[in-house]
């Protein structure tokens, strides 16, 4: 009996933890975007992950995006994604000694909620977002040849470092890459894959997975709390690698 | 007064009936005002493209000269260029015999396939532009502005031109080869009524930037302020005459050195290009309608430009 009462009230918290919280962007999308990426785990939305973005994308292929956590405790990882793209997945971000702040751009293929989930150390998933309008086809849209990133260019970073007040530092990086989606006729996925940021004497400070939405070239904003120089390393899902030191 | 009778109407209908009776005709009313001898302006309004606007939202202007009307831009569909024409003949009997595209914006020139075995006069690079973008602009516009735009084909210009002066009628046409807010861009000064048309200035709307290049447009702009003009019919908003007419220059090459200076300064700042669409706005622009949301595209044309040269990417790599 005993045994019969506790698994149905463990059934009945798996269904209640299956079952996503109602979206306050009533997007169509969402209860296939909480399946997919979080499973069985705890989401609620949250207005202490903030969101930054344009409320209609003027370049499809190039969308800014900024989140900011700092008003939530002990966030050990982060995921944004878009619901309404083919690839919805743009990024994962450990920010291991970062501070909460990151910035990218991402491609949209129609008008699409834009979501960051940061998942704090009790598990449990804080959803923030907002709706983007877009004319769309930035996944798959030709590049545009006359600007093509040339092959000998592929992997170059361009960074710098600007510090903070009260401590830390902005790193800006760059890095040079057609970032193909894998989308497009003939063109096979061709993107930047994974980046760590560490500081000079080797500490990883953070680590990010990046996925085919990233725009063209991707551009990415962290902050970090550790001061002097840093180096980048990471590579792409062609095995090249991607090295930099930002003095 | 045509469009206050139906609004009067729509009131006594009932809200229901309002929609349809702004749209169902597609009818954009076009009013041409005389602003000089024989020369007349069509006022867009000042929005952003919207299915209640049907996408006028710029300028058109002709002039009478007693040897055929002159055109100058020909609104955002085929329907507004025929309405155009339409209009043009309740003012006079006379022939349209020019049409000039001031640069290659959909909203100035997509009303082009109206005037049928008229001349379409642009620069060079305006024709380059209408070829290269014209399809897409179209397409954008259909997403925008809906059913308006039905039958609408971008008509290339076919009549290139340069710097220089042309006499129609009684009227000498000085042409200006200017870039800036395009790759080309074309203002006509009529030098015998001091009238200048441009499509460079706005007047209380956001000046807009997709194929921008500021300081190339700030040239331009020092170029019309030394024409010592009576009169100028911008891109958008209303007329400015006399001492308006300068200070309605000196108030875009404000807004666009402003624009240009503080997206630079951010990017050498850090700033991410996200963070920079919250960033503040003079007050001293708040007259500009669309400002925040003109704004935030501009930062999407012009950021990331701005965002290589501080972190030290060569002009020479594709972007």
């Amino acid at each position: 009996m005993r045994t019969a009462i506790a698994a149905l009230l463990c059934a009945l918290a798996l269904s209640a933890a299956a079952e996503p919280p109602a979206d306050p962007l009533r997007s169509t999308q969402w209860p296939v975007m909480a399946g997919l990426l979080f499973g069985e785990a705890p989401v609620v939305f949250d207005p202490r992950v903030e969101v930054l973005l344009p409320p209609e994308a003027e370049d499809s292929m190039n969308v800014p995006v900024a989140v900011r956590w700092g008003r939530l405790p002990e966030v050990r990882k982060l995921i944004a994604f878009v619901d309404f793209n083919p690839i919805p997945l743009a990024l994962e971000y450990e920010p291991r000694a970062a501070k909460p702040f990151l910035g990218f751009r991402v491609r949209v293929q129609q008008a699409t909620p834009i979501r960051v989930a940061a998942q704090t150390a009790d598990g449990v998933w804080h959803v923030g977002g907002g709706w983007v309008d877009a004319a769309g086809g930035g996944c798959t849209l030709p590049p545009n040849l006359a600007t093509r990133v040339r092959d000998e260019d592929i992997g170059r970073v361009h960074a710098r470092r600007w510090p903070l007040e009260g401590g830390g530092q902005r790193l800006k990086l760059r890095v040079t890459h057609p970032n193909d989606t894998g989308l497009i006729a003939n063109m096979p996925a061709f993107y930047v894959e994974s980046l760590a940021v560490a500081d000079a004497q080797g500490r990883e400070l953070a680590r990010l997975a990046t996925h085919q939405p990233l725009c063209e070239s991707p551009v990415l904003s962290l902050e970090l709390g550790a001061e002097g120089p840093l180096t980048i390393d990471g590579r792409d899902n062609g095995g090249n690698r991607i090295e930099a030191r930002v003095e | 007064m045509a469009a206050g009778l139906r609004y009067l109407g729509a009131c006594l209908l009932g809200p229901l009936a309002l929609v349809p009776a702004l749209a169902a005709d597609f009818d954009y009313r076009l009013q041409p005002r005389e602003i000089a001898p024989r020369t007349y302006v069509v006022e867009g309004v000042t929005e952003n493209f919207s299915p209640a606007n049907g996408g006028n939202i710029a300028n058109s202007a002709f002039i009478v000269t007693g040897a055929g009307v002159v055109v100058i831009d020909t609104g955002p569909s085929l329907r507004y260029g025929r309405q155009l024409r339409e209009a043009i003949a309740r003012v006079s009997a006379e022939p349209v015999v020019a049409v000039y595209n001031t640069h290659h914006h959909p909203d100035h020139m997509l009303g082009n396939e109206a005037f049928e075995g008229v001349p379409i006069r642009a620069l060079p690079g305006t024709v380059a532009g209408a070829r290269e973008q014209g399809q897409d602009f179209n397409a954008n516009l259909y997403r925008m502005v809906g059913d308006w735009m039905r039958g609408t084909e971008p008509r290339v210009p076919d009549a290139e031109v340069d710097e220089g002066e042309v006499v129609i009628g009684g009227h000498r046409l000085r042409l200006l080869a200017l870039r800036g807010h395009t790759a080309a861009d074309l203002a006509v000064l009529d030098q015998t009524t001091g009238t200048l048309f441009t499509g460079i200035v706005f007047n209380r709307r956001t000046p807009a930037t997709p194929n921008a290049e500021l300081d190339a447009w700030l040239a331009s702009l020092e170029r019309l302020r030394r024409l010592g003009i009576r009169r100028l019919v911008p891109a958008a908003g209303p007329v400015a005459e006399g001492e308006a007419a300068q200070a309605l220059i000196a108030h875009n090459a404000d807004y666009l050195a402003w624009l240009g200076a503080s997206l630079a300064a951010a990017a050498g700042r850090g700033v991410d290009m996200a963070e920079a669409l919250e960033a503040p706005i003079p007050e001293r622009f708040a007259d500009f309608a669309l400002l925040r949301e003109e704004y935030r595209r501009s930062v999407a044309h012009l950021f990331p430009g701005y965002e290589r040269a501080a972190l030290g990417v060569p002009p020479a790599e594709p972007h």
